[in-house]
């Protein structure tokens, strides 16, 4: 039904600043998609782009079978919930939830009609006379999405929404927005720089830094098998081990020792090649004796995660960090060696960041 | 608050001389530098410690200056209209106690009624209706114009607003000049008496161009604390600027608008200036109240009168701010 397809797309401001930088991008129908990036890497934009809030400097937007690269934004049909929401402090929640359809033309009785089924769709009947300032920040959040859903649109666009909401509510609205995507049904495009919201609640999501791509996939790809360092070091609410190492014959040079190198990227290196060994605190495994192929490491520090702790060893001047089950954590000031599990070693290219296995001119940086 | 810091203070403290100097002195190590002096004064509470009698003299010199400058005059202007003293004669020696007298004559004369009148028009059209949409017009258009656009106008706006009464007068004199005006000059149209054929309408959009900056500065405060989250939203569901203003952007501003035109209503019926243009002339055409009691107690030199006058606009200046105030608080 309705297909996002940036093609090309640049924003550049003046000053020459690319906030979005020849991007290209399909999201199918239906799809519920993430933009997430550190603050200033264009995801913003990029949204307001789509909205058409935003004037794209070259490149098109299509939704649907639609060119809407020139048209305003009221003839997109689509939808925008903004972090703040965005409500009218003046108008009661069902004039909130109405005004879109008043734009449009609707007869009174059809707008109310569809406002009070988008206001129970959300569980908001009881409070439709009442002003935005008379609700809780969750309410808040519910009236801007059931005005959205009100005037139903191709395509969501979401700017941060749970950035307002306190930590436990925030949890509860996104399994809450998911499940709403779902139900409905409609394409929907969200922006977030908070990692785990973005694995938790997107079908597939692109990475963005300085106004490009760096990474397009779903959860478990882009968590699982990160194309590039910077990707590896966003991801993951634990920071994944970069170790600088260098090819020694067919094993690695980490830190002064001799570390297994994994069969699959043994082609893709040649000896004395440096590059960067990429593996995430959750796939590691520590023994309290030595392990030939692992890496031997000082326990330095042990923080506690609830179901699990976060142990940092230091091997030579490196920090490795693993993750062990609760209750057992190795002694502070212990020896200590981490292997990795299997096929869950990254091996990068220290020079442009991309995994070695990468084609060299991939022309990104 | 006192109480919880004199313990430290007697702790720390040497002596209580050490007051005022503790906080330049060279043992001023924070520790007990600030507090020294909360106990000089014994049973005051206030924070500073200085005592009731100090802190009234900080305050006493103002308050004469208000006394001999504000209340004063005040008391005078009520008691002087209640006399028939004159500026010359025997009047202006002995005034006569006449009572309500002034009051009454004002109530039936039609000079006053004619004053009253036009001052109306002049607020009704120079301020209500001129200075307001003018000024919300340049700001609303003057929000997405590029930074040096907005500078230049804005600056220009703002010049009308500062220069002195009397140079703007004069510049409008020769604006407006018979033979040499400029805007005779400009029109083509020589030998027009601008002054003397429309005086009023003359003194109206004087009134409008030179006020014009204060409605702007406000309303672009006003709209600039409109967020443009709720714009934007009003964008995306495709409301035209029109609708934006009307559903969105004015009911932000209402309390504003409100406000403004308290404000410049007050301003322009207590407005002087356009007798340095037309000194309420031709045939008294444009003799608004404050001009009217300049040429009745200045000029014609009864004081009393216009000075029963003065209080009579001072009670319509109150009933016009009660009346916004009134529906200020009915927004709320």
């Amino acid at each position: 039904m309705a297909q996002i397809d940036l093609v090309n797309l640049s924003k550049v401001y003046p000053g020459d600043v690319r906030a979005v930088d020849d991007l290209t991008l399909t999201i199918p129908d239906g799809e519920f998609f993430a933009l997430l990036g550190p603050s200033g890497c264009g995801k913003t934009t990029l949204l307001r782009t789509i909205a058409g809030l935003e004037e794209a400097t070259s490149g098109s937007v299509r939704i649907g079978d639609r060119d809407v690269t020139r048209l305003p934004p009221g003839k997109r049909e689509l939808a925008m919930v903004f972090q703040d929401y965005a409500l009218f402090p003046h108008m009661t929640v069902v004039d909130n939830i109405s005004y879109p359809l008043k734009i449009k033309g609707l007869a009174k009785e059809d707008r109310l009609d569809r406002a009070v089924k988008a206001g129970d769709e959300l569980s908001l009947d009881g409070l439709m006379e009442r002003r935005p300032s008379e609700l809780s920040g969750g309410q808040q959040q519910r009236v801007a999405l059931a005005r959205a859903i009100a005037t139903h649109p191709q395509v969501f666009l979401f700017d941060e929404p749970l950035s307002n909401l306190d930590a436990r509510l925030r949890l509860e609205a996104r399994t809450f927005l998911k499940r709403l995507q779902r139900d409905l049904g409609v394409t929907t495009v969200f922006v977030t720089h908070d990692q785990a919201e973005a694995l938790a609640m997107a079908d597939r999501m692109a990475v963005m830094q300085s106004g490009r791509i760096r990474q397009v996939g779903t959860a478990r790809e882009v968590f699982q098998h990160p194309v590039n360092t910077f990707v590896a070091n966003f991801i993951g609410s634990t920071p994944m081990n970069l170790l600088d190492a260098s090819v020694r014959g067919d094993a690695l040079d980490v830190a002064g020792q001799r570390v297994d190198l994994p069969e699959d990227v043994r082609r893709h290196v040649t000896d004395g090649q440096e590059v960067v060994v990429g593996v995430r605190p959750e796939y590691l495994t520590v023994s309290s004796s030595a392990v030939d192929g692992g890496l031997q490491g000082v326990v330095a520090i042990v923080e506690n995660l609830g179901t699990a702790a976060l142990v940092t060893l230091e091997a030579d001047d490196l920090s490795v960090a693993v993750t062990v089950p609760d209750g057992e954590e190795p002694p502070i000031g212990a020896d200590a060696w981490v292997t990795p599990v299997p096929g869950r070693v990254l091996i990068y290219r220290r020079e442009d960041g991309e995994l070695v296995d990468a084609p060299v001119a991939a022309a990104v940086g | 608050m006192a109480q919880t810091t004199s313990p430290a203070t007697e702790a720390t403290a040497p002596g209580e001389g050490v007051g005022a100097d503790g906080i330049d002195g060279p043992d001023g190590t924070g520790k007990g530098g600030r507090t020294p002096s909360d106990s000089a004064s014994g049973g005051e509470t206030d924070v500073v410690g200085l005592g009731k009698w100090r802190a009234s003299a900080f305050v006493a010199p103002a308050l004469i200056l208000v006394s001999i400058f504000l209340v004063f005059p005040a008391l005078w202007t009520i008691y002087i209209g209640i006399t028939n003293y004159r500026l010359t004669g025997i009047a202006a020696r002995a005034p006569e106690f006449v009572g309500f007298d002034n009051y009454v004559r004002a109530v039936g004369d039609a000079d006053f009624l004619n004053s009253l009148y036009l001052t109306l028009i002049f607020v009704l059209f120079s301020a209500v209706i001129g200075q307001n949409v003018l000024g919300f017009g340049l700001a609303w258009r003057l929000q997405n114009v590029q930074g040096w656009v907005r500078g230049l106008v804005q600056s220009l706006v703002l010049l009308a607003w500062i220069l002195p009464s009397s140079i703007v007068a004069f510049l409008w004199i020769a604006l407006l000049d018979r033979d040499s005006g400029t805007l005779n000059a400009l029109l083509g149209t020589p030998g027009l008496a601008w002054l003397i054929e429309y005086p009023m309408v003359s003194i109206i959009v004087f009134n409008i161009w030179r006020g014009t900056a204060f409605s702007m500065l406000l309303y672009s405060a006003a709209l600039a604390s409109v967020p443009p989250s709720q714009l934007e939203t009003a964008t995306l569901v495709g409301a035209s600027r029109w609708q934006t203003l009307r559903d969105i952007v004015f009911p932000h501003v209402r309390g504003h608008v409100l406000t403004n035109t308290l404000l410049i209503s007050l301003w322009t019926f207590n407005d002087f200036t356009p007798f340095l243009i037309t000194a309420g002339g031709p045939n008294d055409r444009t003799e608004i109240l404050p001009v009217y009691i300049y040429n009745t107690a200045i000029s014609g030199g009864q004081m009393g009168y216009g000075a029963a006058v003065s209080l009579i606009m001072l009670l319509i200046n109150l009933i016009i701010a009660l009346f916004y105030i009134r529906l200020l608080r009915e927004r709320k």
